[in-house]
């Protein structure tokens, strides 16, 4: 059932680096009827601290979000990572805390856009866009914790006018993986490279992901390579081929 | 290991490994194979879903009552002419081994594949005690000609190409012409160990699964060398960890099904070994004598350790190294551990203790490729998350050995100012801000940015953030 009103988690690394791609998510929503609500002052799901290992400080993080997005209304998250952060992570990270109940009830409310789009709206998209061939990199965190592959690929499928040119190895890690990618950073260096080398033999001119912090990893690469395919994120992507202008 | 200081340190032997563009090739090639092997023995999802489920199940159903079984393993045991040994560290099991051997004068043994002799480095202290030791797996046969250790679990010498292989058999076996044909080269191993396994004193196994119900000790092989090994020598010696105990026959067939698809990709190993006990009379052949050398080695304290203790359910099927993007980068050996890759990385930080090896859990980009295959449910990336959280603080209540053994007080202050910007939207905004003027100025020279810029450009902040957007498409706020 369509809901009236949702909040919009836009995440740290779309709010300071990929801001049109979270602007591309709210439109997307707005679109099909839906009121977006964006508080101001969220910052960051918290991942990087809980991942490395520092609870206390991902957990005071995160509280001050589920303060942020009260009321009984999905919270949709364009990346499946911080999605599945938020969705999986947090009633572990609030796990014997005071405030467990109210960690696992935020959690519950917790939507990927492109499986928002796609389960709860089920959006029909028209590409007034020209010809054009794309591939996709399927994000880890939102491939292997949120199931996402269905959805985005299903929506890219709805554009008449786009090829999608497939990454030979479209589920390897692309060696992002948060602080990973500066405590080992000739392995991440390795894997990054590896995948520019693969959307380069693809042929592609985008590289498209629902992650944005993929698209900084991948993107620095592609650029300091001098490679000539550019990242985007699949909502701005979607956003900018379909709008009425 | 460094030579210069005696310590292990991923980041050096990784980065080192990956200068080897041959090393790369190589394992990228066959991790590729084994990847394309298994996945055509698992496609339909919701069968292995089923057979995953009930692999797993098998596995925390035994762990739940392991004490028990062991004493039942050893009771069955016992009772079918199997002696059995229990050693609490790998110096015990050395020890035990060498008594046996040198109550029967045993000076050449035949070994076949064992990960828990790794553990040993049972060889090496053979050897110093007198005994040749003589791997007979083809991997194993090939690697301790060169003086190496095992770089996958499965696959030991799995870092060699067909030429490295056939110039080392040209210059180590007496006898041998250089050949790049795998036919003859595996004649020309075949033609040294068969020799070998008619002269050997006793021989010496691993145990993939030991039932408690029936005392049997379950063997999987694809070379014959592991029957040879434990049928031809007059005393078999059989080697497990604690953990590789099941309650009842009918748990071994749901194991094997995904130990050897996730594997090698094969439906049922080429052989397949049921001990039970030595040679009854009037029976033609088996040892006269066969004995299992139980090892913890730090398994108990993982078995008491609730947040870790799934580690204990691998079967060593090896899938999870083969679909690493880590391990395929660097190999086996720049994790300078008996275990190398995702579950050595939980793995060898519980046994040698987070002081030391606080390096490992962090060797992964956390990309759940690992926990996807895994036909027994561990949850790799959710230990290693265990394990940094272990290792950055010391607590009572952790378990694990050397607890707090990787604590950076320059990390802590980074988290602290990291908490401090992202739980006031205040300093939030500032940062914000401060990365729009000050970024720029940023040449990517020292410490993470440098490590950042070695492969990418510099991020730079967008002029206006989500929240600027936001607010001039005049967004509800709450």
């Amino acid at each position: 059932m369509k809901p009236e009103a949702v909040y919009f988690f836009g995440t740290c690394v779309v709010d300071l680096f990929f801001p049109e791609a979270g602007l591309a998510g709210i439109e997307l929503l707005r679109r099909e009827g839906v009121r977006v609500i964006f508080p101001r002052g969220q910052t960051c799901c918290a991942q990087p601290a809980f991942n490395c290992g520092h609870h206390a400080e991902a957990r005071a993080v995160a509280r001050v979000q589920i303060a942020l997005f009260p009321r009984d209304l999905p919270v949709v998250v364009p990346s499946g990572s911080c999605a599945g952060m938020m969705r999986h992570h947090y009633p572990e990270l609030f796990a014997g805390e005071p405030d467990e109940a109210a960690a696992i009830a935020f959690a519950g409310r917790v939507v990927e856009l492109t499986q928002f789009l796609v389960n709860v709206l089920g959006v029909r998209l028209t590409d007034r866009g020209g010809p054009e061939t794309v591939t996709w990199h399927s994000s880890c965190h939102g491939l292997r914790e949120m199931g996402l592959e269905a959805e985005p690929k299903g929506l890219l499928a709805q554009l008449g006018n786009v090829r999608v040119a497939p990454l030979t190895r479209e589920r390897e890690c692309c060696g992002f993986g948060g602080t990973f990618s500066v405590r080992y950073p000739d392995i991440s260096s390795a894997m990054v490279a590896d995948k520019v080398a693969d959307v380069v033999q693809s042929g592609a001119s985008v590289v498209l992901s629902a992650d944005a912090a993929c698209l900084l990893n991948i993107g620095g690469a592609l650029e300091k390579t001098g490679a000539a395919a550019r990242p985007m994120h699949l909502a701005e992507f979607l956003w900018e081929r379909t709008r009425e202008r | 290991m460094s030579a210069e200081t005696g310590s292990t340190d991923f980041h050096a032997s990784s980065s080192k490994a990956l200068l080897d563009p041959s090393l790369r090739a190589n394992f990228r090639r066959a991790m590729d194979g084994l990847m394309a092997k298994r996945a055509a023995q698992f496609p339909d999802p919701v069968e292995w879903d089923a057979l995953r489920t009930l692999a797993a199940s098998i596995r925390a159903r035994t762990l739940a009552k392991l004490p028990a079984l062991l004493e039942a393993l050893e009771a069955r045991c016992t009772a079918n002419g199997i002696r059995v040994h229990w050693a609490e560290t790998v110096d015990d099991a050395n020890e035990i081994v060498l008594g046996i051997l040198r109550a029967r004068g045993a000076a050449r043994l035949v070994k076949g594949k064992s990960m828990v002799s790794e553990e040993m480095h049972l060889n090496d202290f053979l050897e110093k005690n007198g005994v040749e030791s003589l791997e007979s797996d083809l991997g194993e046969y090939i690697i301790q000609l060169d003086g190496e250790t095992p770089s996958h679990i499965i696959m030991p010498a799995i870092h060699k190409s067909r030429q490295q292989i056939a110039r080392l058999f040209g210059e180590k076996i007496r006898g041998a012409e250089y050949t790049e044909d795998v036919d003859a080269l595996t004649a020309t191993a075949r033609r040294v160990l068969r020799r070998k396994f008619f002269e050997a004193e006793a021989g010496v196994s691993g145990v993939n699964i030991a039932v408690a119900e029936t005392g049997t000790l379950v063997l999987v092989e694809n070379e014959g060398n592991g029957r040879m090994s434990t049928h031809v020598p007059p005393v078999h010696i059989a080697l497990m960890g604690i953990e590789k105990v099941v309650e009842k026959l009918e748990d071994v067939a749901p194991i094997l099904t995904v130990l050897t698809r996730s594997a090698t990709g094969q439906p049922v190993s080429t052989y397949l070994n049921l001990i039970s006990g030595p040679r009854g009379p009037g029976e033609k052949d088996g040892p006269g004598e066969v004995h299992l050398v139980i090892l913890d080695n730090g398994r108990s304290r993982i078995f008491a350790d609730q947040e870790v203790a799934a580690t204990l359910r691998c079967i060593r099927c090896g899938a999870c190294m083969n679909y690493c993007p880590v391990y395929t980068r660097v190999g086996g050996h720049a994790y300078e551990a008996v275990y190398p890759g995702p579950i050595g990385s939980i793995l060898t930080p519980q046994t040698e203790g987070l002081a030391k090896r606080h390096d490992l859990p962090h060797a992964s980009s956390l990309c759940h490729a690992c926990v996807e295959v895994c036909p027994v449910k561990i949850p790799i990336t959710q230990i290693l998350v265990t394990l940094r959280k272990e290792s950055a603080h010391a607590s009572p209540e952790f378990l694990v050995k050397g607890a707090g053994g990787g604590r950076d007080r320059l990390e802590d202050l980074a988290w602290w100012g990291w908490r401090m910007a992202h739980v006031s939207p205040l300093l939030y905004k500032a940062m914000s801000l401060g990365l729009r003027v000050f970024g720029p100025l940023l040449k990517g020279g020292a410490g993470p940015l440098k490590a950042w810029t070695q492969a990418r450009t510099m991020p730079r902040r967008a002029p206006r953030t989500l929240h600027d957007l936001a607010s001039e498409k005049g967004l509800p706020d709450a």
